[in-house]
């Protein structure tokens, strides 16, 4: 099982010790290298945008613009904000240096001679790892002016937000740093030719700027030979939920997801014995799945770890592999309670620009919290998947869909268990749902 | 606060230098956001008006663009805050993993409701969507830590230090502006 992303975790995250294992050679590697050649090499990689949408990586830099005499930026998209994603986090904290790295690698082949690392202000702790790993960089002559002699010049800056989860999205995340309210703008024109300040910008997820360093070392073709057809490599799977074993895995992108659930290498199982009810396999925003439809696809063979394989079916009976951000829930688990904290979450974070997600996602929580008081009616579930089918596809950024698909998802495959509320509304006031820390009946 | 002059400490006001010159002229702007958690540490945990027009006076932006962003994210404080802000994670996972039992425990220790403040001004309890640690729920955050793996023994014991130290804690903790780095590059 080869682990390139996050192997050498040790106590420390210093340049010393990163480099004691090989870190900053695929640097120098890479300085001997035409820019075009190291975006010829991740295109060979196969890598896809780790973030969510999974968009293949080299194909992206080859969009930037160049016109000349007009600075472009990298911007890396550590917005880390997606429920049930910690893995950048986990990260940056962890081996800050191999972000870094990654940055002035890729800013070498966008041509970037000043890149930013977006992080998200909650992340102020892993804000000042970063920094302390740039100024290492700085003073070793590995950021700054003629980079190990190669001639190369890069700054690089790390820049924290303000707490808000629309700022993951590229967009919004371009506004942000400029000093603005997150609102998505309109694409066209994209960021690679009109981004942060009006100039050709790239923005990657942090994952995937990291594994820019192992496929420069081993080359793009020995990448694109792990994992399974189109999904290249290994990924960071953020594990959490009802298991024996929350965590963040690093795993070859083609491991069954029976496995990746059940066996002791990853998430050891289900906690307390209990059964598997559904999971959420790549962040909140994607589709939820029972267990009989995640183990299997819909034709019976076993699912796997991979693009394709979570997206079998299409969303009759599939999901995405998204950010990887996968939460598995138990039998206890009420889908309903757990559908309005998602949706409660959605119309928290909608920028509020476009009126489907604005009103949208209220309605939705309001709807839901019918639910749950136990005055939900049947003519609710059909007004609720209503409401999403409304703003699916209706609104300039992705949210508006990430809101719409967990709701349809829910009815679509625990109809049942909403009627079941219309039928007996004190159920849900009942049911305990999560896992109680204490026994405390005065709670 | 009301006579108080608002003015960053030298130290602040370097560090807030240094920090517009990492964009480009003219962009200075840009800038808003770590300025802002560093008003923040340095003016009580809070953003008053008169806090946001001296942020804005150094930035050379009208004060709306101040209050327009400052509005927008979740991590400015536009009332006064206790010194120590408790922020629980409430999404999904933590959920799952029994966050509403935290909420409920300190409602009930600190004897206030979500989004309040004790008599004492020690505490504000609120809670937030995700901070991207999943793995490790139920978490609270304080200042720039987070607390993972809560339990309710756990939350006595680390309401019972912040209790004891008494000090302001603040997401741009004090420690990163009176030391400032060593190495800041512009």
């Amino acid at each position: 099982m080869a682990k390139l992303l996050i192997d050498n975790i040790t106590s420390s995250c210093s340049l010393s010790d990163y480099k004691s294992y090989g870190g900053y050679t695929a640097l120098e590697k890479a300085l001997k290298l035409k820019p075009e050649e190291i975006v010829a090499e991740v295109q060979k990689s196969g890598l896809r945008g780790r973030g969510g949408a999974g968009f293949p990586t080299g194909m992206k830099w080859s969009f930037i613009a160049k016109p000349e005499g007009v600075p472009r930026h990298l911007v890396c998209n550590a917005d880390e904000s997606e429920p049930g994603t910690f893995k950048d986090r986990y990260l940056m904290q962890h081996k800050p240096h191999i972000l870094v790295e990654g940055m002035i690698i890729s800013s070498y082949a966008l041509g970037a001679n000043t890149s930013y690392i977006y992080i998200r202000g909650e992340m102020m702790f892993q804000f000042h790892i970063l920094q302390n790993a740039i100024d290492e960089a700085y003073a070793a002559g590995l950021l700054g002016k003629n980079i190990l002699n190669s001639g190369f010049n890069l700054d690089l800056h790390v820049h924290c937000g303000g707490g808000a989860y629309i700022c993951g999205e590229e967009t919004a995340l371009i506004e942000s740093l400029e000093g603005k309210r997150g609102n998505p703008r309109i694409k066209p024109p994209f960021p690679a030719v009109k981004g942060v300040w009006d100039r050709p910008t790239v923005v990657n997820n942090v994952e995937t700027i990291a594994a820019v360093v192992p496929i420069i070392n081993m080359g793009g073709e020995a990448y694109a030979k792990i994992g399974v057809g189109k999904s290249t490599g290994t990924k960071l799977i953020s594990a959490s939920g009802h298991i024996n074993k929350p965590g963040v895995y690093e795993i070859e992108l083609g491991v069954p997801v029976e496995e990746f659930i059940y066996s002791e290498n990853y998430c050891g199982g289900i906690k307390g014995g209990r059964k598997l009810k559904a999971v959420v396999a790549g962040g909140s925003s994607v589709p939820i799945l029972p267990a009989e439809l995640i183990l299997k696809t819909a034709k019976g063979e076993p699912r796997l770890m991979t693009y394709e394989s979570l997206s079998e079916g299409g969303f009759a009976t599939g999901t995405m592999l998204g950010s990887g951000g996968f939460i598995v829930m138990d039998e206890s688990t009420s889908i309903v309670k757990n559908l309005f904290n998602f949706s409660r979450f959605y119309h928290h974070e909608s920028c509020g620009q476009c009126s489907p997600c604005r009103e949208g996602t209220m309605w939705m929580e309001k709807i839901l919290r019918k639910f749950l008081e136990g005055r939900g009616t049947s003519a609710d579930i059909d007004l609720l998947w209503d409401v999403q089918g409304k703003i699916e596809g209706k609104t300039i950024c992705p949210l508006g869909d990430a809101a719409a698909w967990p709701v349809a998802s829910a009815i679509r495959h625990f109809r049942a268990e909403f009627e079941e509320y219309v039928k007996n509304p004190q159920n849900i006031k009942d049911v305990r749902h999560y896992y109680r820390l204490n026994n405390l009946q005065e709670l | 606060m009301a006579n108080k002059k608002i003015e960053f400490s030298p130290e602040a006001l370097e560090l807030v230098h240094r920090i517009i010159k990492r964009y480009p002229e003219g962009k200075q702007k840009s800038a808003i956001l770590p300025i802002l958690h560093i008003a923040q540490a340095e003016f009580d945990g809070w953003l008053s008006a008169p806090v946001m027009d001296y942020v804005a006076s150094i930035l050379k932006i009208l004060p709306i663009e101040v209050y327009e962003v400052a509005t927008f994210y979740s991590m400015f404080n536009l009332k006064p805050v206790g010194k120590c802000l408790i922020e629980v994670c409430r999404t999904g996972p933590c959920w799952l993993m029994g966050a509403e039992d935290v909420v409920k425990y300190i409602e009930k220790k600190l004897n206030i409701k979500e989004g309040e403040t004790t008599k004492d001004g020690m505490f504000t309890l609120k809670t937030v969507e995700c901070l991207a640690a999943c793995g490790s729920a139920p978490m609270m955050q304080v200042g720039e830590t987070y607390h993972e793996n809560l339990t309710l023994e756990k939350v006595d014991s680390i309401l019972q230090d912040y209790k004891s130290k008494g000090e302001l804690v603040t997401h741009w903790d004090k420690k990163h502006i009176a030391t400032n780095y060593t190495n800041l590059h512009e």
